[in-house]
């Protein structure tokens, strides 16, 4: 590390997050900046843009109170680094990486640099392993595989928070293998409650210990926010990479990542693209979510599970637009299945896994699973048009087979995707098979003969609707 | 070389003071570390450029150096079977060189195909290579020609060495090697462009069959998140009919990238038997990395595919997605301060396509063989709406167009390719080629289908107002026919074992069996046969599951359906006329 670097008194402008120094000192791009000002704690910044005779600091707390004749940049010689070792686990740091839970800092093994280098795809392993959440939803019908990113999209009000730590409470794999598990959870830009009653459930279910919380609550710097994930995940690849742990990744409330990225762009003048936010913020997700992934040679994973509300519901907003197209799949809650009383609200025909068929079938889970899974979709896919049909015509325009699948899609809700508590692979298994003998064989084109012969009973498929 | 320094820089664009002549479009070494870059605007003594990789580091003093050269890539026969960056630098060599495999310089056998003293024109033929490689050759580099001064024998000869040594008129000599370097924005030169006119059979029944792509054409394929594009990417670079596949993830997932490479080693050409690795390139820019060379890595990729086909070899492209590459355009559009046209994109975005999609053609080589490139790129539309500039910009220059239903995805209908979004204007020219594969009536049999399919959209439209019970019985029929052939023809699983890949034999089988059913049933319901009842009948759920379950070479089983469907709607007439 290069000896620091101080230049006082160089300050020439100060324009929103931007900070303007006559270019004193010798420095690189995207260095990281410490800025003092009399009576004010230190903040943090970085080189945003460099010239023959300026400085642009792009400072990444408010700039409320900072006057240009005592501003201090105290330049690090490096990008913004994390220090990291064993005991990260249990421990509560700010968006910018530091302890707020009155411990000490975390000794330090090893010091990374919150923005990973991109994984040669050549490195990356295929991820395969299941993971069993005990949510038919996602385990039966959008599989959830270690080193994979799958976002919820929901919506305000929605219980996405309390689906999250389900999944995180229950997650198990089916098959035993080596490395601890571990969490961290990213608060951006969330409540004081929403971040309590996460740490409350981990304390009641155990968990606490082995979670790394990251937070950066509504009230704090909107520009920290856009740094409380790369802190959280250097933290993760540390315990996966070095540590050799299964990491789980919590991040929410990814919107409020993309509206102080909005925000950001907007106070650099940028050209916006759509709704205003940033041309790049494609890119900037990409250089969140692709820090999923299970590396060649080494054991431990991280997987995302990070949350987003849908402004207005809307999927096709870019935060859930752009989002969906860079993570593997989408959980999609549904503001109807709320109201029905149906938990988790998960609507499972805009939802995708795009990990469940390597995860999944022979050698995996069961060798129908893929079958049945496609099964489920096509049958619920023709039920939610007969109902929009339905809703048209009314029942009396329907055939009796219509009126099947009206029935079917009602029990798919409420037997199924509905749950009060946790469920195993096999209980979902059960369940499914017992809605599709529901319908009439000769309409289960996805599955086998012999599959139908073996879970329905039917030992020819078209005579027994006879 | 001219050298130059950096006056500022911001993200991967760089303001530098040149000390000498440099050129627009200039390959440049940045910094210390010598990152890639490439000059793109000149004023006075400055220019500006863009970086290639995370600038974080540089600043103004460091220095620049020159190359003399366009941006250019390495072209050489081992490029087959690896995966290399969006600047074709390999990806997969630290790997290797840990399981030992690159530590020996390789070794490519090689055959003369010209003597000394005679004349060579630039583009023709040096030698053949050996070793079972799917007959590449060895070509002068287009451009340069000459007498052969000298030239090796048979045998194997290092990657790197002369081969050739040949005197221009202008009394240079140059070495030819198995390697050549080419400007990737230039497209390189061929004796002629023939029509395209024979299709590139890609396997899959919903494109052959319906919406056909020529070799040497032009395919969009846009789709929103989660409809199938890149699973239909990778199925098209695993089964379709090309000698070499150059697979681009431009912008895309690392993981999609880590499972091509984890599965194509595995699975074998349906054609030759060999493994098809050994007939791709792969080319990533996952969308974490540096998004200046994402924009190269488009036009890196159609050079690789171009340098193939010159060989006299059938090259398909698959570029997924060419939305992340025209982001790319408009982020360092946004960076130079250029005024933004629709979207935020920069004004030239039209022509930047039309110039990449230009770029497919079936060719008579400067070798005199012929050869193809087809391109098949796909679109992420925002919010999957088909008007946005990408997807309206690319309609204008492509020639098949397949667009994904959000729908049908829903449904696990894939490919989720919408039959009546879709089109393709090669049909009319490849209808020969299908006379000579075993379907003289092919266009005849797609415009039913098409027909058909068009009449089931109508016909439901109206069942929402009237109810599916008021729609008289030819109607009813309509429906179920539509129906089967979604069901039996259009849906083919790319996870299958057995319906993966579909010949045009078995398409051909295929296809005659449901048409077989439809002329049957509208037989059966002019004698007076319910449509309830040859909804029911028991053929219909095997017609349906027919791709799943009679897999490659089995003829016999689809005869042995013809019987099954004549018996069923036999029995079924009969029914019916016993009730009256």
């Amino acid at each position: 590390m290069r000896p620091d670097i101080l230049a006082a008194g160089a300050a020439t402008a100060i324009e929103g997050p931007l900070l303007f120094l006559r270019r004193t000192v010798n420095v690189g791009l995207n260095e990281a900046v410490e800025i003092t000002s009399d009576g004010h704690a230190p903040r943090l910044g970085r080189v945003a843009a460099l010239d023959d005779d300026a400085i642009v600091v792009e400072v990444l707390e408010s700039t409320i109170g900072l006057a240009l004749h005592d501003v201090r940049a105290h330049f690090m010689g490096e990008p913004l680094h994390m220090a990291l070792g064993p005991g990260l686990l249990g421990r509560v740091f700010n968006g910018i990486g530091q302890p707020v839970d009155g411990g000490p800092p975390v000794a330090a093994r090893k010091r990374l640099r919150i923005d990973a280098a991109a994984v040669n795809p050549a490195r990356r392993a295929l991820p395969r392993d299941f993971i069993e959440t005990g949510i038919s939803a996602i385990d039966l019908m959008n599989a959830l595989v270690r080193g994979q990113k799958l976002p919820l999209f929901s919506g305000a009000g929605l219980p996405h928070d309390r689906i999250a730590i389900d999944a995180v409470q229950n997650a198990r794999l089916r098959k035993k293998t080596d490395g601890e598990f571990a969490i961290v959870f990213v608060g951006i830009g969330i409540s004081h409650d929403t971040a309590e009653a996460f740490r409350r459930a981990m304390q009641e279910s155990g968990a606490l210990a082995h979670t790394a919380t990251f937070l950066n609550l509504a009230s704090q710097p909107s520009t920290q926010r856009l740094l409380a994930p790369r802190f959280a995940l250097t933290a993760a690849e540390y315990l996966a990479y070095e540590e050799g742990r299964h990491v789980l990744v919590v991040m929410t409330d990814m919107t409020n990542y993309c509206e102080a990225l909005r925000e950001v762009s907007a106070s650099h003048g940028e050209i916006p693209s759509r709704k205003g936010y940033p041309g790049y913020m494609y890119s900037d997700l990409a250089s969140i979510y692709e820090r999923a992934g299970c590396i060649q040679g080494t054991q431990g994973t991280v997987t995302q599970l990070p949350i987003l509300t849908m402004p207005a519901d809307d999927i096709s907003h870019p935060i859930p637009d752009l989002t969906g197209y860079i993570t593997e799949g989408q959980v999609v809650l549904d503001r109807t299945l709320d109201h029905k009383g149906v938990y988790p609200p998960i609507n499972v025909l805009p939802s995708l896994s795009r990990l469940m068929d390597q995860g999944i079938g022979k050698g995996f889970t069961e060798s129908d699973h893929p079958a049945l899974a496609n099964q489920l979709f096509a049958s619920y896919a023709k039920a939610a048009r007969v109902r929009t049909l339905a809703s048209v015509v009314g029942q009396e325009g329907l055939t009796d087979l219509d009126r099947r699948y009206l029935d079917f899609a009602d029990r798919f809700e409420r037997e199924l995707i509905n749950q009060a508590g946790p469920r195993t692979l096999d209980e979902s298994f059960a369940i499914a098979w017992r809605l599709l003998r529901q319908l009439p064989p000769s309409e289960l084109t996805r599955v086998s003969d012999a599959q139908i012969a073996r879970h329905t009973g039917a030992s020819n498929p078209v005579q027994s609707d006879a | 070389m001219s050298e130059a320094v950096i006056s500022s820089i911001g993200g991967p664009v760089l303001r530098a003071r040149a000390t000498g002549p440099f050129h627009v479009g200039e390959a440049i070494a940045v910094g210390p570390a010598r990152l890639p870059g490439e000059v793109i605007r000149l004023k006075g003594s400055e220019l500006v450029a863009q970086v290639y990789e995370d600038t974080t580091g540089l600043r103004p003093g460091d220095p620049v150096h020159g190359s003399g050269r366009a941006l250019s890539v390495s072209l050489g026969p081992s490029l087959l079977g690896r995966i290399f960056d969006g600047l074709l630098r390999p990806l997969d060599q630290p790997t290797d060189a840990v399981r030992g495999v690159e530590q020996t310089p390789r070794r490519i056998a090689f055959k003369p195909l010209s003597k000394v003293g005679e004349h060579r024109a630039g583009g023709s033929i040096v030698g053949a290579l050996g070793e079972g490689r799917i007959g590449q050759l060895c070509l002068m580099p287009p451009g340069i020609g000459g007498l052969v001064e000298s030239i090796v024998p048979e045998g194997s000869y290092p990657e790197d060495a002369v081969l050739c040594v040949i005197r221009t008129p202008l009394g240079d000599s140059l070495e030819i090697g198995f390697t050549q370097f080419w400007p990737v924005r230039q497209p390189r030169p061929v004796a002629e462009r023939l029509p395209p006119n024979e299709p590139l059979v890609t396997g899959q029944r919903i494109l052959d069959t319906l919406f056909p792509v020529a070799r040497g054409g032009r395919a969009a394929l846009p789709g929103g998140f989660g409809t199938g594009k890149t699973v239909l990417q990778e199925t098209l670079a695993k089964w379709c009919d090309a000698d070499v596949i150059v697979y681009v993830g431009c912008g895309e997932r690392g993981n999609e990238m880590a499972e091509v490479l984890d599965e194509l080693p595995q699975l074998s050409d349906p054609r030759t038997g060999r493994k098809l690795m050994e007939r791709t390139v792969i080319i990533a820019n996952t969308s974490n990395m540096a998004v200046a060379a994402r924009e190269a890595s488009i036009y890196t990729a159609v050079t690789v595919g171009e340098y193939f086909r010159d060989q006299g070899l059938h090259v398909a492209l698959m570029a997924d997605s060419t939305s992340r590459w025209a982001e790319a355009l408009r982020e360092v559009a946004g960076r130079l301060g250029e005024l933004p046209g629709e979207a935020g994109y920069p004004a030239y975005l039209g022509s930047r396509l039309a110039e990449f999609y230009e770029r497919a053609a079936r060719v008579r080589t400067l070798a005199g063989g012929t050869g193809s490139l087809t391109i098949i790129g796909a679109i992420s539309p925002a919010a999957g709406d088909f008007s946005e500039p990408v997807t309206s910009h690319t309609k204008r220059f492509v020639s098949t167009f397949w667009g994904l239903d959000r729908e049908r995805a829903q449904a696990r209908f894939y490919p989720a390719v919408h039959p009546l979004q879709s089109y393709s204007d090669a049909a009319a020219r490849l209808a020969s080629w299908w006379m000579a594969h075993g379907n003289a009536q092919w266009l005849a049999d797609r415009e039913r289908l098409l027909t058909i399919l068009e009449s089931q959209a109508n016909l439901e439209r109206m069942a929402r107002i009237v109810g599916k019970d008021a729609l008289p019985p030819a109607q009813q029929l309509t429906l179920i026919c539509a129906e089967l052939i979604n069901e039996a023809l259009l849906r083919q699983s790319a996870f299958s074992e057995t319906d993966r890949y579909c010949s045009p034999a078995r398409q051909t089988a295929m296809l005659r069996l449901v048409l077989r059913f439809i002329d049957a049933a509208e037989r059966a319901l002019a004698r007076n046969v319910r449509p309830e009842a040859i909804a029911a009948l028991p053929v219909l759920r095997r017609l349906k599951r027919m791709g799943e379950e009679i897999g490659e070479g089995l003829p016999e089983r689809f005869d042995e359906l013809h019987r099954l469907l004549d018996e069923d709607l036999a029995r079924v007439e009969k029914e019916a006329e016993h009730a009256t």
